[in-house]
């Protein structure tokens, strides 16, 4: 599976922006990852392999770059520099994540290799005020706007606490990168890729700024409940607890939601002795229309589900839900989607070597192509694994001048 | 300059986001995206979510759909007549790309599954981007993203670690879908470029999902940690928090990363004499009195404005942002420069839609037209592209084809 044979990228990406050049990898590109003669810093990030720190053990730095090739490159030296410029003719693509040390210039490359792409991954972009301003993945949410929408009325904010920004702004390189490839058809030129981080995050929060937009509504954060589906400004519990944990489930009616409905008072009538209490029976599940129904309403009729949830455990939930085909799943740890059933029909998990202790699963590439997941072909590489490889086979250099760059310094 | 994508024509079945929003970027990089509607099953979009112009329900009165399907051309077809599944097949012979996100076997059943369409267009790339995947026991099961995003993890992983989790926004898991459906197209039609072969893709929202919390599998199967919610904490960072600024609802983030940043955080504040403690000395120090590093921080910055906030941290190089609403959104330069576009919409007025988060710089995106009105280009496609006249318009239109 190699959508993308013959495209070779140089992923000079540290930590948050290696997303996008693993993405190229999976679909078949041949991409090296140049990292400062010491390593990225990313990898020094938690957590590690067995806890033990090692450059080669950060798991974050491992999952994004698997299938990447890795050699070092001290591009504040000249002849680093005159190194790069070099692959940089036999590259289609350059990714970078600037840092205050600066960025690449286009202009440059360009001459080197006027087919050459270059995608900057910025926390704001490339122009504007805020051009060059540093973020971690904290104030990245709250400038695009989800961190606002997320949390408990009365608290703080909250946001997810695995960093969400690099798969964002790492997905959405990847998808200016391959734009840019088949711009390169009509253009005849590589161009500059400019990808804001807090820009993509923007797409995270859906709807919200639309209210805002046409009505001059504010949205808010609501913690489990569900807002933004109702004229009359209505919320919908969205996370109810069960016995052991959490489930998800929204009362909803009308074409997309009477199934579930009608399924769920059939489930309590067979499962309670009363059966399910009348309020919920008398529901007209096909008028039933969750953008105008009124809160008490809707605070009326979740009164009446509680109970029977609370009665559930998350397997039985999920059983039930799957069995009567309604709308509604448990909510998942990263210990029960290991032990999905319908991720490993589909083979998500995938073996790759790891330079710890062998092989090991992980998550898998993306999507099938023709049927097949693309292969986890490689283990991310240790510093400076492919150096003989690149700067050798590639770049014709002979052992001796290798063995001078190294001691150099240089690589 | 041209468009990127000049001359690729998409066509473009389903609704909601996870199909439709990849049509959209397609469309702003310069394609000519068809998408076949009917009035027998609308859109939920165009009918089932708010805002709507004035607060009143109406297919050509959603926000959402205009700002999810901006540069489109919309034409009706009634996919129950065999008729009108010929028209989709020829429109699908003279296209580029089929994007669908129906439920998994619907295409088959209506006999527009890839087999049949690459029969007739060999080069043909399609991507069906469902819940949880064409194949597999829970093909079938119907989701909503928004649960979905419940299923695979988001929700266990937001909110304080001893509360109930927090729903994210909206279909969050979708936009990612959206992300990695994109890719997959793009990369198909570069594929074709050189091979002159067509791709299938079979994207589950629920796998592409799972690529953003990838380093906590990895810990899951590593070290065999099941990773939950910490609320705004970090492992290395020190304050890393969200905090309450004069006013109401004025919140900023910041973080510090290391003892020289510390040092600038201490002096942007005053060095007040609570902050010069030893105890705070090392950040094995402050992870250990974080609590109480937490309540001082947030004494400072409620007595000071959330923009002033930001911009005494930002002076010396430090982590900061204001939680921004969904107003300050539109206010910011950022983003006026990276999101915001203007559209004149019929209905809605000018409004705004977000440009591709990835702006090419020589072939930049563009808002060619606001989303469509139902079947406003039904005439105009068919006559176009298949060479349909007058009379047999008509006599579609009589015979319910149109619908």
């Amino acid at each position: 599976m190699s959508l993308l044979a013959d495209l070779r990228v140089l992923d000079l990406a540290d930590g948050s922006g290696s997303v996008c050049g693993r993405i190229l990898a999976d679909l078949g590109a041949d991409v090296i990852k140049i990292e400062p003669p010491d390593g990225e810093t990313a990898r020094r990030e938690p957590p590690f392999a067995r806890d033990v720190p090692d450059a080669n053990r950060s798991l974050t730095w491992f999952a994004a770059n698997v299938n990447k090739r890795g050699i070092t490159l001290d591009l504040a030296s000249a002849t680093g520099r005159d190194l790069f410029i070099r692959l940089v003719r036999t590259a289609d693509v350059v990714i970078e994540t600037p840092d205050e040390h600066g960025r690449l210039d286009y202009d440059e490359l360009a001459r080197a290799n006027p087919r050459v792409i270059l995608a900057s991954l910025t926390a704001y972009g490339i122009d504007g005020p805020l051009a060059g301003c540093a973020a971690s993945d904290l104030e990245i949410t709250a400038s695009s706007g989800s961190l606002w929408l997320a949390g408990d009325p009365g608290r703080p904010p909250v946001r997810t606490s695995v960093p969400q920004s690099p798969g964002w702004t790492g997905m959405y390189a990847a998808a200016g990168v391959l734009m840019a490839v088949l711009a390169r058809e009509h253009t005849g030129r590589g161009q500059h890729v400019d990808v804001s981080a807090q820009a993509g995050m923007v797409t995270a929060v859906s709807q919200a700024p639309i209210f805002w937009d046409l009505l001059g509504e504010e949205q808010h954060r609501s913690g489990p409940y569900l807002v933004g589906r109702s004229v009359t400004g209505a919320r919908f519990r969205n996370i109810w607890p069960c016995r052991d944990g959490y489930i998800t489930f929204a009362l909803y009616g009308g074409q997309a939601g009477r199934h579930t409905g009608r399924a769920l008072v059939e489930w309590m009538n067979e499962a309670l002795p009363d059966g399910a209490p009348v309020m919920l029976r008398q529901l007209d599940w096909d008028q039933f229309d969750v953008a105008t129904a009124p809160q008490y309403q809707v605070d009326d009729l979740e009164a009446a589900i509680a109970p029977f949830f609370l009665s559930l455990s998350k397997a039985e939930f999920f059983t039930g839900v799957t069995a009567r085909g309604m709308l509604g799943y448990p909510l998942g740890t990263v210990e029960d989607m290991a032990s999905d059933q319908q991720l490993a029909s589909r083979g998500f998990w995938q073996p790759v070597q790891t330079p710890w202790d062998g092989e090991l699963c992980a998550a898998g590439s993306f999507a099938l192509f023709d049927g097949e997941r693309p292969h986890l072909l490689r283990a991310a590489p240790r510093v400076g694994e492919h150096n003989l490889d690149v700067f050798g086979s590639q770049l014709g250099l002979g052992m001796d001048e290798i063995t001078t760059l190294r001691s150099a310094g240089v690589v | 300059m041209s468009a990127a994508l000049a001359g690729t024509r998409v066509v473009e079945l389903g609704g909601y986001a996870a199909g439709p929003v990849v049509g959209k970027y397609l469309a702003n990089y310069g394609a000519d995206v068809i998408r076949i509607e009917s009035r027998r099953r609308l859109d939920g979009f165009r009918t089932h979510y708010p805002p709507f112009k004035d607060n009143q329900p109406g297919i050509e009165r959603a926000g959402i759909f205009n700002y999810f399907n901006d540069g489109k051309r919309s034409i009706t077809l009634n996919l129950k007549t065999e008729r009108g599944l010929e028209l989709a097949r020829q429109l699908v012979k003279h296209s580029d790309v089929v994007v669908e996100n129906f439920t998994p076997g619907t295409m088959q059943r209506l006999g527009l599954g890839y087999s049949r369409l690459a029969a007739a267009n060999p080069s043909l790339v399609m991507l069906s981007t469902c819940n949880q995947g064409q194949t597999g026991p829970r093909a079938t099961q119907p989701g909503f993203g928004s649960q979905l995003t419940s299923l695979s993890g988001f929700t266990h992983l937001l909110g304080e670690p001893e509360g109930t989790p927090a729903l994210l926004y909206g279909p969050y898991i979708d936009y990612i879908a959206v992300g990695y459906g994109t890719i997959a197209v793009l990369a198909g039609l570069v594929q074709r470029r050189r091979t002159g072969r067509g791709v299938y893709i079979d994207l589950s929202q629920y796998e592409a999902g799972l690529q953003f919390l990838a380093p906590v599998m990895l810990d899951y199967f590593v070290n065999g940690r099941v990773a939950s919610r910490q609320g705004n904490r970090h492992p290395s960072a020190v304050p890393h928090g969200v905090y309450p600024c004069r006013g109401e609802e004025r919140w900023c983030a910041l973080s510090v990363w290391n003892d020289d940043e510390w040092s600038r955080f201490v002096q942007a504040l005053g060095s007040p004499a609570w902050a010069r403690d030893p105890r705070f000395g090392s950040i094995l120090g402050r992870k250990q009195y974080e609590a109480e590093i937490d309540v001082c921080v947030a004494e400072w910055t409620c007595q000071h404005e959330r923009d002033d906030v930001v911009a005494v941290l930002r002076e010396r190089g430090l982590r900061a942002a204001a939680v921004s609403s969904m107003a300050d959104l539109f206010a910011d330069p950022q983003l006026q420069r990276y999101a915001w576009r203007p559209v004149e919409h019929p209905v809605l007025g000018k409004v705004h839609v977000q440009a591709p988060p990835f702006l090419l710089r020589e072939t930049p995106p563009a808002v060619r037209r606001p989303a469509p009105m139902l079947g406003e280009h039904t005439r105009e496609v068919l006559t176009e592209l298949l060479g349909v006249d007058d009379a047999e318009i008509a006599a579609l239109e009589r015979d319910g084809v149109l619908d």
